[in-house]
């Protein structure tokens, strides 16, 4: 078990070279740098200015130097900074001579989307264990369809077009939930539990329409665990002893169908800090999403390398976390690892 | 029991229903104001306007992006401005005097100048900031103006002197522009990465009052302010990158002024008498134009001919009308329309099929079975190349559908901007565009048209060259007399016209959208837009939104 | 094919493609009008007898242009999961059969793909290759083969262990015969399930990519597009949304409600 983790562990580093060589080699090879965005393509903005910054961020450099250079950063754990004119640090923030502090983008950015994700995730979860559940009790009747149904629909309406709706109904034509943005005006001066709520508020929209396309895998996933698990021998032995039908489904149907569950959880875990650029777009919420988009249209290279890398950090260990978790579900696959 | 598909397409169409209801469902249970003629001048309140992206860096002359040059250009200020009438006025400098020989300009700053932080704003800022933009180590983009100056000097606290190495007609122009810095809290700071960018201390109307990042920027009314108090105490833009989020924003009164578009502005408001209501909309002519620009160094577009039945055969009323909804002007010189230097003698080349086909015959194109125009076997087509930009897009299907009809093959391709340039412009790998320009509002346009400025990254990358312009521009840039100067621009919009480089689209309006809370804008808008004398709005008490704070 | 039509649900779904793919087939015939024919005289008008969905900002046909749409929103779709599938099955196959470095080279090789966000793959394509349909498709199925590959190795996991696929390995059939000839056939239901679901997020992927300004270019029409154009004016002129989301919300309900009742249909769980 423990060969298996410090093999997987191991594993990490070459693809970890690998990705970053990869995005470094594509992130170049899509034209332009960051001295090129829209406004600078002003008659008062001479090339050799712009030439002087690119040689400023060693943009004049072959692909292969600029790697190596960010390469050694990265090592240390230096993000760098960002090349637009803000120049704020990547990842964390930093402290000047006056002691003035200045934020990192991605310390800014992640705390959003990860609250997003988070109550999304929950949401998606607990209703898809219901509906999914649900579902396989009532197998092939007009509860399971209906069931489907809507988790389909909730899958195949186009984001932004629900978001929009969304937001004119309950925003505009009833002004029951703010349109977009993440806090009201002059929310600093309440109190906190205003605050919280404020926040709510906003909040729920964004997270109901990225947990509505999330519903349909998750319930399905366990409509059919379920389904697989009433099948099983032990389910049969359970019926057979007396037990009540709700106790042979709620406790041990239940608890072995939403098991898996635990490698899905592994394996959103990258997609919790990934955001996305649509409804953070639509909702105006300053996420990692956004950030990414922006950042790439800019060629804003610190920064695309610096979510990119941490992005597949994560990734890596979501995979390993989900793997380990199925092996800590299940005896079979973990006999099968040992081996 | 066994379900009937039927049951299943009932429900799909009562959520049809449901969703069209959704939509179609419209607000009328919102009280009405009914709004007076006029209001009593009242101080305070909070405007609230919306932007696609924020701003990265208040120190402009390092920021590239439009948000910053907004919300900085209400805390600093420069040594002169453009009045509503578009003629220098004074801004920081009370006078400015030049030389005989036309080389030298003394700037006299104002009376009890101050900086927000109360220190006194004196003509060593100014020399500090002429020194800022000129140090190879600034990272900025627009020192080749200023690096003209031979030499600067501040006498004394109330004179700033620049000398230049001979004539440089647009340098009042320049001074117009360079936000004057605060030297005693920025002569130790790298100017290239300091807190200032993000808390900055200007002379302006307003002052930052909170920055929350990626959500919103709110100003206060600098209490300091070198032209006096502004009506209005705070000024929050809020970041809405999707316009269709800002205009529900807009709707539902969350916001009180956003950019809209034409379609908006003519269909939208037209049909919703309760937008009407509390919502005033404004138009005004910006300072550019769009056009669709040839590559002059590649075949068909090296002839004269082949431009000029292009030119021809392009509808300029039907883009306006159709891209536009009619809120457009056609131009014919590169001067926005109703200034001094547009020359209104000249007019578009109108849409004239007839005279394009002739033209192209007489350039030896015959057409082919397939109805192409075609020279040695060679099909007359191009690709027009634009950005991602709704309006240019559509002015590019226009363009494409009128070039088909007498029989020439065009495709269009849209591209994200950073590739467009790079790719394409930088590398002269285009045969024609669709692009606008906008314009600073001195005439000098060197940059773009001149001869020399055909390089890797230059303006004129269309690769326009004929000697007269050139000596028009060069001419151009050495004369201060501002009649003499018009004569020249006149001249050199006469040849470009009749040269054809490029086709004039249009010089499309400026729409704004402004809740009817906001008192005192200016209308019909003056020369220089609604927003010149922003700081002179007010918001009466009575029809303040009901906020939190503030 | 009995049970997907006893499955209310899959019936509909099947009903709902088909009708589909006749109106995208039958496009010329049944549109009204050129899709790009310009009508500045008539721009934004609700629909009506003559504009069965209205028009659009310059004036073209809604209707012909939704008609004309679907062929390149159904055509993303197909050619985007054929080249997923494709690159997909063979990868799989290899890393199921051959197991041992390969196999660890192939799933790490998922691993980093599904670690770089596919938009930005996207773009980078668009810098290479001129944007058009093709290149869209192109790119989608490049994005998207992971789970196809994952899911074959799987299922050859499973398989190897048979007897008639060892009986084969001992009677000295080369391996390609074996993969082709013994495993594939025996994992084509999931290959299929998985290709159905694919069709409908090629479709929402296509959408989202016109929201960002990287799809179908113009003046070609596809539902992403018309969405997106209609998303500015959906308090106004809401033909211009409304025709557009709910094709695309159908046509993506009609494939996964397909591809379920399938993956129902082929489990033999649910023979009760």
């Amino acid at each position: 078990m423990l060969k298996y983790l410090i093999k997987r562990i191991l594993w990490m580093f070459p693809m970890l070279i690998g990705i970053s060589l990869i995005s470094f080699f594509i992130m170049h090879l899509a034209p332009g740098d960051v001295t090129s965005n829209e406004s600078s393509f002003n008659p008062k903005a001479s090339e050799e200015s712009r030439q002087k910054l690119r040689e400023l961020y060693n943009l004049d450099k072959p692909v292969m130097v600029q790697y190596g250079l960010w390469l050694k950063r990265i090592v240390k754990l230096d993000f760098g900074r960002s090349f637009s004119s803000h120049q704020r640090p990547v990842l964390w923030e930093e402290k000047d001579k006056n002691g003035n502090i200045t934020k990192g983008l991605i310390q800014e950015s992640l705390p959003i989307t990860l609250l997003i994700n988070l109550l999304g995730i929950f949401i998606i979860f607990s209703i898809s264990i219901v509906l999914g559940t649900a579902s396989a009790i009532k197998q092939n009747t007009w509860v399971d369809r209906s069931i489907t149904l809507f988790v389909f629909v909730g899958f195949a309406i186009p984001g932004f077009w629900l978001a929009l709706l969304l937001m004119y109904w309950t925003g505009v034509a009833n002004q029951w939930l703010p349109i977009s943005g993440l806090h009201s005006q002059g929310y600093l001066s309440l109190d906190l539990f205003s605050q919280t709520l404020d926040l709510l508020k906003h909040l729920v929209l964004p997270v109901f329409v990225s947990s509505l396309s999330g519903l349909a895998g998750i319930s399905l996933y366990v409509r059919n665990g379920m389904l697989d698990v009433l099948h099983q021998d032990f389910i049969t032995t359970a019926r057979s002893k007396g037990l009540s039908e709700k106790r042979v489904i709620f406790v041990h149907a239940l608890k072995n169908a939403i098991l898996p569950l635990i490698t899905i959880v592994g394996l959103s875990i990258p997609g919790l800090i990934g955001g996305s650029v649509i409804a953070e777009s639509i909702f105006a919420i300053p996420g990692m999403g956004k950030l990414f988009y922006d950042s790439v249209l800019m060629r804003d290279f610190p920064v695309i390398m610096g979510i990119l890398t941490i992005g597949s950090v994560l990734t890596l260990f979501g995979n390993l976390l989900a793997d380990l978790g199925y092996a800590w579900a299940d005896p079979r696959v973990r006999k099968g690892i040992i081996k | 029991m066994t379900h009937h598909p039927s049951h299943t397409i009932a429900r799909i169409i009562t959520l049809l229903i449901l969703i069209f209801n959704l939509i179609s469902c419209s607000n009328n249970e919102v009280e009405t104001i009914d709004y007076k003629d006029s209001y009593k001048l009242e101080g305070g309140g909070n405007l609230v306007n919306a932007m696609v992206g924020e701003p990265s860096n208040l120190i402009a002359m390092i920021a590239g992006d439009s948000a910053s040059s907004v919300i900085a250009g209400n805390i600093f200020n420069s040594l002169i401005k453009y009045d509503e009438k578009l003629n220098y006025a004074p801004e920081l400098a009370e006078k400015w005097d030049v030389s005989l020989d036309q080389k030298t300009i003394t700037f006299t700053l104002k009376e009890n100048l101050f900086w927000a932080d109360g220190t006194p704003l004196t003509s060593e800022d100014v020399l500090f900031t002429w020194k800022l933009v000129t140090d190879p180590k600034t990272r900025t983009p627009y020192a080749s103006d200023y690096l003209l100056v031979k030499e600067a000097s501040a006498p004394n606290p109330k004179t700033f002197i620049v000398t230049y190495d001979e004539t440089y007609a647009p340098a009042i122009d320049t001074w117009a522009s360079l936000h004057i810095l605060p030297k005693h809290i920025l002569k130790d700071e790298d100017i290239n990465n300091t807190f200032f960018s993000r808390n900055p201390i200007g002379s302006g109307y307003y002052q930052l009052d909170q920055w929350i990042s990626g959500q919103q920027v709110t100003l206060k009314a600098n209490t300091k302010s070198s032209q006096g108090p502004a009506n209005i105490k705070y000024l929050t833009s809020r970041i809405i990158p999707d316009t269709s989020s800002q205009f529900l924003e807009l709707t539902a009164d969350n916001i009180d002024l956003m950019n809209i578009n034409p379609i908006q502005h003519q269909r939208v408001f037209p049909a919703r008498k309760d937008l009407e209501q509390k919502i005033n909309l404004y138009k005004e002519l910006g300072n550019g134009y769009t056009y669709l620009g040839f590559n002059l160094k590649k075949e068909p577009f090296n002839d004269i001919n082949v431009r000029r039945a292009i030119n021809y055969a392009i509808d300029k009323d039907e883009v306006i009308k159709g891209v536009l909804l009619g809120l457009g002007e056609p131009v014919a010189s590169p001067y926005k329309p109703g200034t001094r230097w547009n020359n209104a003698n000249l007019s578009p080349y109108p849409y004239d099929p007839n005279k394009a086909l002739s033209l192209l015959k007489a350039a030896g194109y015959q057409k082919n079975q397939s109805g192409l125009f075609e020279k040695d076997g060679k099909v007359l087509g191009f690709e027009i190349l634009t950005n991602q930009n709704k309006q240019r897009e559509m002015t590019a299907v226009l363009v494409q559908r009128r070039l088909k009809e007498i029989g020439i093959d065009v495709t269009i391709r849209v591209i994200e901007w950073a590739s467009f340039i790079n790719r394409f412009i930088k590398t002269g790998d285009f045969n024609a565009v669709v692009l606008g320009w906008s314009l600073s509002l001195d005439p000098d346009q060197y940059n773009i048209w001149h001869s020399s400025q055909q390089g890797p990254g230059q303006f004129n990358f269309i690769g326009y060259n004929n000697k007269e312009v050139d000596k028009l521009l060069e001419d151009g840039r050495k004369e201060l007399d501002p009649s003499k100067r018009q004569k020249i621009y006149y001249k050199f919009s006469e040849h470009l016209l009749s040269d054809s480089p490029i086709v004039y689209l249009y010089a499309g309006y400026g729409l704004s959208a402004v809740n009817k809370r906001v008192q005192g804008i200016k209308t019909p808008a003056p020369p220089a837009g609604i927003y010149h004398n922003s700081y002179d709005w007010f918001i009466p008490q009575s029809l303040r939104r009901n906020e939190m704070a503030n | 094919m009995r049970k997907i039509i006893r499955n209310p649900l899959a019936l509909s779904g099947l009903i709902i493609i088909f009708l589909i793919l006749v109106l995208a087939l039958f496009a010329p015939i049944i549109a009204p009008y050129d899709p790009n024919f310009i009508d500045i005289e008539s721009i934004l008008i609700a629909p009506s007898l003559s504009h069965l969905m209205g028009t659009d900002g310059l004036g073209r046909d809604v209707f012909s242009r939704m008609l004309f749409g679907a062929r390149i929103s159904l055509l993303v779709g197909f050619v985007a999961v054929g080249i997923a599938t494709a690159i997909g099955v063979i990868l799989g196959s290899v890393a199921g059969y051959y197991r041992g470095w390969l196999d660890s080279l192939i799933m790490r090789l998922v691993d980093i793909m599904l670690s770089i966000p596919s938009f930005f793959l996207i773009l980078a394509v668009i810098a290479f290759l001129t944007p058009s349909i093709w290149n869209i498709m192109i790119v989608i199925g490049l994005t998207s083969w992971m789970g196809v590959t994952r899911l074959v190795r799987a299922e050859f996991f499973s398989l190897r262990q048979r007897e008639y696929v060892m009986a084969a390995q001992t009677m000295g059939a080369s391996d390609l015969k074996i993969i082709t000839k013994h495993l594939l056939p025996n994992s084509l239901t999931p290959i299929i399930v998985s290709s159905v679901l694919g069709i409908a997020s090629a479709v929402l992927v296509e959408s989202g990519l016109s929201f960002l300004g990287l799809g179908v270019q113009a003046p070609t029409a596809s539902w992403g597009n018309i969405l997106t154009d209609g998303k500015e004016y959906i308090q106004f002129a809401w033909w211009l949304s409304l025709f557009p989301g709910m094709a695309i919300l159908l046509t993506v309900l009609g494939y996964n409600l397909l591809g379920e009742g399938l993956r129902d249909a082929m489990d033999p769980k649910n023979n009760n």
